[in-house]
């Protein structure tokens, strides 16, 4: 598999090969091709948009807003530094496919900034890496030394003339940075935490300058989109679904991993590609696209096809791709007490209703699990969801309240059970 | 306080961004920092603030709201074990279970001979190789077993 003839695989392709994310491996199968393409033919930057558009990108760290579009949002002409973010802070629980990109195809990312960055107008790009994974940000760095030697990146790129060049940021241990404004903050050297949108970071980003911000398969995708088009690229996935995604597939199934696959395809597919549900159970509810996403039953899971606009339609959200799978062993409620510890401990403490409301939420999932729930504390947890729903800077308290009222409205009966009976009804 | 070589390293941080921006540095000033000195200290705080030009509190709050600084002693191989649900499903709570007993110490605490400090992470962003956990912040080992983290913990020195 390459770069150079269209295939399935538009990020993961490089595994394929022995050595995955070496530049030789990028540069033999079509890679920087397309750099030198456009600084050759000095292509215009509404071109670039214009195909992005036309491929249906969507933004694969959990939101799906359409990247042309975003993109297109960028004062180009504006005198003065702009800059070209990547968001590689991957903390969602169940989300670990941007790791794997930056294992192995460390190169088609690179080629992706450097392309945005010429797109946009940008004198310098940072990538954002997620603080537990420090030998991916040490191997990042040794691609763009790669990058450096061989021309792609610093002063007069390829004779071009343009100068532009990338770093690595290093996180360490903060899931609300994953929030792009919030990591601006953490790149200016400051605590992690977002601020009031509008501004939006097209016109106020990084250090106050304008900034386009995008996930790590989404910039990796660049490269691939202008080697072949926006058209091929749409058509790989669905109308308003364009491409292939990573999907990774955690829990209760046999071979747990990432799976590069078009939008649109049957989860049903998917699941048996992730070796089924661990031998021996059933499926009971999935997760999927990362923690924030309401839960989903067993039925209405299988009859969903992996885009994002079937996920939206049963009630949930595409998120990540990250598709956490539960069997008939997972009792709910402590599947939930653990989520609403997450989103309790990782708030950043800014807003009262996020900091107080997911701490309470918290504290009565945790007394129903331990045998100490009240008739009234379902009711009173959705009221609490409903109190931090729309007031807040970011989006954290909607997350945590995704998890909540989706587990307690799909398994309401097992939460009931537990409060009557003090005990769970899986016996776990 | 700091090395010539730890002082390289910061240097080469502070480079990435543009001049009156050093500030930025300062989170990858405080990892470096800590990886030299084990802990961060209040006067290693205000060291790295008059490096850095910053005012100590604002190093401060860097150093108190990401969550893999540590502010007070650890042990010499600090083991942080990620428990959140994709690990929990599969199996984190067992190799949680172990790793207390064995160490006969809890989350957060450190055994007495100043070997191991445990802790409780969360999502490391790597949920497929699941268990996990992070070996001093920077070694991640995966697919961790009741025998795998028996020698883990063993070859810790």
């Amino acid at each position: 598999m390459s770069l150079n003839a269209p295939d399935t695989q538009v990020c993961l392709w490089t595994l394929q090969h022995p050595e995955p994310a070496s530049l030789a491996t990028y540069t033999a199968n079509g890679g920087y091709e397309a750099l030198k393409k456009i600084l050759a033919e000095k292509t215009p930057a509404e071109d670039i948009i214009a195909q992005v558009k036309t491929s249906a990108l969507r933004g694969r760290g959990g939101a799906g807003f359409p990247t042309g579009l975003k993109w297109s949002f960028m004062p180009r002409s504006f005198p003065g530094d702009k800059y070209v973010v990547c968001n590689s802070d991957e903390g969602e629980p169940g989300t670990f496919k941007d790791r794997d990109i930056l294992r192995f195809n460390p190169h088609q990312l690179i080629e992706g900034m450097i392309i945005a960055g010429y797109t946009l107008g940008a004198v310098a790009g940072y990538n954002y890496i997620h603080g537990e994974i420090f030998e991916q940000y040490q191997s990042w760095e040794g691609a763009l030394e790669e990058a450096r030697a061989a021309g792609f990146l610093g002063k007069n790129i390829l004779g071009s003339g343009w100068n532009f060049d990338l770093h690595a940021h290093q996180g360490y241990g903060a899931y609300i940075c994953g929030e792009e404004t919030a990591l601006l903050e953490s790149i200016e050297g400051k605590k992690g935490q977002p601020r009031f949108k509008p501004p939006f970071p097209a016109s106020y980003g990084l250090y106050g300058k304008p900034t386009t911000i995008n996930n790590t398969e989404t910039l990796a995708s660049i490269p691939w989109i202008m080697r072949h088009g926006g058209q091929a690229f749409l058509e790989l996935g669905k109308p308003n679904n364009g491409g292939s995604k990573i999907f990774s597939v955690s829990g209760h199934v046999n071979k747990p991993g990432n799976y590069e696959i078009p939008l649109g395809t049957p989860f049903a597919d998917l699941l048996e590609m992730a070796g089924g549900v661990r031998t021996g159970h059933t499926l009971k509810a999935v997760i999927p696209g990362g923690s924030s996403a309401p839960v989903l039953t067993a039925d209405a899971m299988m009859a969903c096809t992996m885009d994002y606009d079937a996920i939206s339609k049963a009630g949930s959200m595409l998120g990540s791709g990250a598709v956490i799978v539960m069997d008939d062993s997972v009792c709910m409620v402590k599947a939930l007490e653990r989520l609403s510890y997450f989103y309790f401990e990782e708030s950043c403490g800014q807003c009262t209703p996020c900091r107080e409301g997911t701490g309470w939420m918290y504290r009565i999932v945790q007394r129903i699990e331990h045998g100490k729930g009240r008739p009234e504390d379902l009711d009173e947890l959705l009221r609490i969801g409903k109190n931090i729903g729309g007031n807040t800077i970011c989006a954290l308290g909607e997350a945590a309240v995704g998890p909540v009222a989706s587990f307690v409205k799909h398994f309401r009966k097992e939460f009931e059970y537990h409060i009557e009976h003090k005990r769970c009804m899986v016996g776990c | 306080m700091l090395s010539a070589q730890s002082l390289a390293l910061i240097d080469k941080e502070v480079a990435k961004y543009p001049g009156e921006q050093k500030q930025s540095a300062v989170m990858s000033a405080l990892r470096i920092a800590q990886a030299q000195l084990g802990c961060l200290s209040k006067d290693c705080i205000e060291y790295v603030a008059n490096y850095l030009a910053m005012p100590a509190i604002a190093v401060y709050e860097v150093a108190t709201f990401y969550n893999m600084y540590d502010l007070a002693p650890v042990g010499r191989n600090k083991v942080t074990l990620c428990t959140n649900l994709p690990c929990q499903l599969q199996g984190a709570d067992k190799i949680a279970e172990h790793m207390r007993a064995k160490l006969g110490i809890g989350f957060g605490e450190t055994t007495e001979d100043g070997r191991y400090t445990l802790k409780e992470g969360e999502c490391m962003g790597a949920c497929g190789h699941g268990p996990l956990c992070l070996h001093n912040n920077h070694k991640m080992h995966d697919h961790l077993t009741l025998e795998s983290v028996d020698k883990l913990l063993d070859d810790m020195k």
